[in-house]
């Protein structure tokens, strides 16, 4: 969340899309109850009727997968009809800016395409310069090749006619909803949106937030109370996790992980491209500072400058292979693994074509599983359809205590890091995972003393995190904070050695400081522990920031971006509900991004001391184009690998052209308007169950509440298919078929799309084999694609086709 | 006076926490269920369920609208189900809280003439013929808490306290809803010590959402009890005592 939860209240009109948010994050209804009685109106926009839709304002169902279409609606709206924010859009985003000559869009493809590659080269993705290297901007934004004139032209296409018969939302529909949210283009007016897994799990899961993030920067509703893109996130600690690296292309902070490339540290920390902008502070012209904190922290005494603090002891995924999820079960299918540890994670129901999935473990010598109790991935050997007597898998079970059952932090959708005491005691032999990952590294350094094939990185590995045998988060997380190596004098202000580091802006780049992470420094100072803070002040400016409770990356900051709520000479657009504000020569309200005076001084004039308000791009600005991702720099419609219509409307290019393909036996798709599985199928969570089920499927209150797999479909499709509501069906996909209850519902309709009628089918989750003992409730990933987003690798478990049938 | 539950259906999300919060504060073991077409669960009140979520889908003007009703025991300002026993030992009325109170008792009461009385269908019995369903967490409102339901609660569709708090409350929220929803409604507000608060006719929400036509609910038993109604209020306070 670039805002987070309390903020909620704060919103003039809260879009929930792609989220179920008071099913799946029944907490936020608290201050989405709040905001609505405020006078907020809330939209949900879904494929199904849910709880949610139950409480909004405003209801539309949508196609799953068509929410680029949706959204590229409301752009063109929204320019049409002038309804973006001027001063906002000029000041702060790159619609000024002028995109080189030779970029273009065509048929449904950017500039560079690589059919045979399916990839990009991006080289007109780029700016027109001036004579000192910074890009060059039209003020008055007439120049053709100007950001807001190509994003016109782009969504030219996406008139109500063409949405609507895309979506199936109908145009009426369509036009409230546009009306009701570009409404918070006004300066005193915040509009929000509330996503999750609904948006992310597709093949065009990044551009689909990338299209929000447009509109919110036409609406000027980035950085300020009530506004923001705020993704939630679908586990108490994802957002934590994901800080610490949890993906295969980023280091702890979102550093890039190093390839073969970038040889030497040197090769490493040069590569990005700098501004040349005095006004821009390119936040990330910082970057040696933070990997080589980083490095130290790894390290420790044995990482110095003759060895490049220890980067050739990191190991180098190869340049432009992707290590995710669907790769890693991909090479685990084609037999190249040997070994797999399941870390609290439940693969044989959660994994996108859990049927490959399954079949993958059995390709292994071995398997730990390190979970609260057994499950479906650590007995898949004795699952439906395995013979035990041919699976030469050993598996090993690790039990792992219950997260009351430790003391350490989680942090929030909303950045928030919050400290969490330690409850009862740990059961039987079960561990906090911080001790078994501990024991684990004691343990490899012991035979790695014995010898080893690359024994450095193990043996020089700072492992000192246990305090009397046993694992010590306070250890971990002043670490994670930085410590100085040596006596060290920054300004006039002198550190000690071992002192911990106030602040991510006293982080050394010459080995003088040791940061695991450097959006945490300051979290854990030599003032104590911040994020088991509790206190209960809110901050002057009443918009319920609570500076003083927990803590909050980077710096305590609650709303990043926030220098774009004011204007240039740093006065808010809305004086109600500011975020921060410039009085008497400071920034008072939030931790405002950055210290720099105002654009524009006092005088009227520009303030060479300034720096533009989006200080983590490049140039300083919000980014309308965004030249980074792989598929392409504005977002643009195209169909779900498995879809039921022939044509894309928009161009001639069906799906995604660099979504990825994997290639085994048990990756098959469905042809486009296939006869065999003509109806769309998403899948989904429901409140009573967490995750794939395995800590509440054994939980007898909730099973109660939900104790079968369900296929949730229309009275429409059910009557076409002779289903009565309550009876068991089976739901079948080119990958597998799932035996559930059918719940016939008036909250899923027909929808009118492009002529013909589509229906649409929904299952959740978070069921599978092993509880409940019938052994009949089984995981809808068995009917999951493996294909997804060209940048992340999600999987495309939110939109494919299916049939379904009377047992 | 006593204390009051005000229901804000128009608020509820139908996340259940209330349905799993009672059970885990009264210890009620899980009911063995399937689902029913519906992902409302179990599939009535029981002896060992005394709250359940009741969910309707209702097209009104033409408007899909997916309906919650938290259901549980209105703890009645004069109770027919108190007056049918007859038999303080067995149901009785808190003096501080008015919540009304079954005990193990009641299984020497006749409990279909108990069931039968109450005009929103709520006690249920056991095997042997006891009988139980909310009992306003009366433990926990003697020792300062809100009742289970209503601590969980995220989103304020569930509140607790003072009787005249609640109606006060009640009649503001109503006031403010009615912006939205003309036909919404306190639920037979004067009667009970839980107000309900719904956006359209009641009868959307669940067949006894509203007390039932009291020619029906008040049985020959009742009527013969209501004629010994002083003699038993005298006992009731002298048991009390």
């Amino acid at each position: 969340m670039t805002n987070h939860w309390i903020d909620l209240k704060n919103s003039d009109c809260i879009l929930i899309m792609g989220s179920n948010a008071a099913e799946n994050h029944p907490i936020s209804f608290k201050w989405v109850t709040e905001a609505q009685r405020n006078g907020a109106k809330v939209i949900n926009v879904d494929p199904r009727f849910t709880r949610t839709s139950s409480k909004a304002d405003i209801y539309a169902p949508l196609r799953s997968g068509t929410d680029i279409a949706f959204l590229g609606g409301m752009i063109k709206y929204i320019l049409d009809n002038k309804l973006h924010s001027n001063q906002y859009v000029t000041d702060y985003t790159n619609a000024t800016f002028l995109v080189n000559k030779n970029f273009k869009f065509e048929n449904g493809l950017f500039a560079g395409y690589d059919a045979k590659a399916r990839k990009y080269d991006k080289a007109t993705w780029t700016y027109q310069m001036d004579e000192n290297g910074v890009p060059k901007r039209d003020l008055t934004l007439k120049d053709p090749q100007c950001v807001l004139n190509l994003l016109k032209k782009h969504y030219d296409r996406y008139d109500l006619k063409k949405v609507s018969a895309i979506t199936g939302t109908s145009e009426a529909e369509l036009l409230e909803i546009y009306k009701t949210y570009a409404a918070t283009g006004a300066d005193n007016k915040a509009g929000t949106v509330m996503y999750a897994m609904g948006w992310t799990q597709h093949t065009v899961g990044v551009q689909n937030i990338r299209t929000m993030s447009i509109i919110q920067l036409l609406l000027g509703n980035m950085g300020v109370a009530g506004g923001g893109v705020n993704a939630l996130r679908g586990e108490s600690n994802v957002q934590g996790s994901t800080d610490q690296a949890l993906l295969f292309h980023i280091w702890p902070g979102y550093l890039a992980t190093p390839t073969p490339t970038w040889p030497k540290l040197e090769d490493y920390l040069k590569r990005r491209a700098q501004s040349k902008d005095p006004l821009s502070a390119n936040w990330w012209q910082n970057e040696p500072k933070y990997m080589v904190s980083l490095l130290k922290s790894f390290f420790g005494d044995a990482a110095n400058d003759t060895n490049d603090y220890g980067y050739n002891w990191m190991g180098k995924p190869d340049t432009g292979k992707a290590y995710s999820w669907l790769d890693l079960f991909d090479e685990m299918f084609k037999g190249s693994l040997r070994g797999f540890m399941a870390w609290g994670m439940n693969p044989a129901c959660s994994g996108a074509n859990s049927n490959k999935v399954r079949k993958a473990l059995a390709n292994l010598d071995w398997m730990v599983n390190v979970n609260l109790f057994d499950n479906e991935t650590g007995s898949f050997w004795r699952g439906p359809g395995m013979k035990p007597e041919d699976v030469g898998t050993e598996v090993f079970m690790l039990p792992a205590c219950v997260s009351v059952e430790k003391e350490g932090s989680i942090t929030n959708s909303g950045r928030w890091m919050q400290w969490r005491y330690q409850g009862p005691k740990p059961m039987g032999d079960s561990l906090p995972d911080g001790d078994i990952i501990m024991e684990l590294g004691l343990k490899l350094k012991e035979l790695y003393k014995e010898g080893g094939v690359f024994p450095d990185p193990i043996l020089n590995l700072k492992w000192d995190y246990m305090t009397d045998h046993k694992f010590d988060p306070h250890k971990v997380a002043k670490q994670i904070n930085g410590f100085f190596t040596r006596d060290t004098k920054i300004g006039d202000k002198e550190y000690k050695k071992g002192q911990q580091v106030p602040s991510f802006a006293l982080l050394q780049a010459d080995g003088g400081t040791s940061s695991g992470n450097w959006i945490y420094c300051g979290s854990y100072t030599d003032a104590g522990n911040m994020a088991a803070r509790r206190g209960q002040e809110d901050a002057p400016n009443k918009i319920g920031l609570y500076p003083g409770f927990a803590w909050a990356w980077p710096v305590n900051r609650r709303i990043i971006y926030n220098r774009a709520s004011v204007n240039p000479q740093g006065q808010p657009y809305d004086d109600k509900r500011w975020v921060v504000q410039w009085k008497e020569g400071k920034w008072v309200g939030d931790i405002p991004d950055g210290g720099w005076p105002p654009l524009v001084g006092p005088d009227g004039k520009a303030d060479p001391k300034s720096k533009h308000p989006f200080i983590m791009t490049q140039h300083g600005f919000g980014q309308i184009f965004g030249p980074g991702l792989n598929d392409g720099p504005f977002p643009e419609h195209y169909e779900a690998m498995e879809c039921p219509v022939e044509k894309n409307l928009m161009s001639p290019q069906l799906s995604s052209p660099t979504a990825p393909f994997y290639g085994t036996t048990s990756d098959k798709f469905a042809a486009t308007c296939d006869p065999r599985f003509p109806y769309v199928c998403t899948t989904y969570r429901v409140s009573e169950h967490w995750q794939t089920g395995l800590l509440t499927r054994p939980q007898p209150w909730l099973l109660e509440l939900q104790p079968q797999v369900f296929v949730e479909m229309s009275e429409e499709l059910a009557e076409l298919k002779e289903i009565k509501n309550g009876e068991r069906v089976i739901v079948s996909t080119a990958r597998g078929t799932l035996e559930c209850t059918a719940v016939v519902t008036k909250r899923f309709k027909p929808l009118k799309i492009a002529g013909t009628v589509v229906h649409q089918m929904g299952i959740p989750y978070n069921f599978g084999w092993r509880w409940p003992e019938s052994g009949k409730e089984e995981s809808a990933n068995l009917l999951t694609p493996s294909t997804g987003d060209p940048n992340t690798r999600i999987p495309e478990t939110k939109t494919f086709t299916a049939n379904v049938a009377k047992k | 006076m006593g204390k009051a539950f005000f229901i804000d259906t128009t608020v509820c999300t139908a996340c259940r926490g209330c349905q799993v919060a009672c059970k885990q504060w009264h210890n009620l073991p899980a009911e063995q269920t399937t689902n029913r077409g519906t992902i409302e669960n179990p599939a009535d009140l029981s002896f060992n369920t005394y709250k359940l979520v009741r969910m309707r889908e209702q097209v009104v003007a033409n408007k899909l609208h997916w309906v919650f009703f938290p259901e549980q025991c209105r703890h009645c300002v004069s109770p027919p189900c108190q007056d049918t026993a007859g038999e303080p030992s067995a149901i009785y009325t808190d003096e501080m809280t008015g919540a009304v109170l079954y005990s193990a008792e009641t299984r020497s009461l006749n409990a279909d003439d108990i069931i039968e009385s109450c005009p929103y269908n709520i006690p249920r019995k056991s095997e042997d013929g006891t009988l139980a369903k909310c009992d306003m967490c009366n433990d926990r409102v003697h020792n300062g808490l809100l009742p289970a339901c209503v601590q969980t609660c995220p989103t304020g569709a569930m509140n607790f306290g003072d009787d005249t708090d609640m109606r006060k409350l009640a009649d503001q929220r109503l006031a403010e809803i009615k912006k939205k929803y003309p036909q919404a409604t306190l639920i037979d507000p004067d009667d009970v010590r839980v107000i309900y608060l719904v956006a359209f006719d009641p009868k959307l929400y669940f067949e006894h959402a509203m007390a039932s036509n009291t020619d029906v609910g008040l049985t020959r038993h009742l009527a013969l009890k209501k004629m010994f109604r002083p003699l038993t209020d005298i006992a009731g306070r002298l048991m009390q005592a």
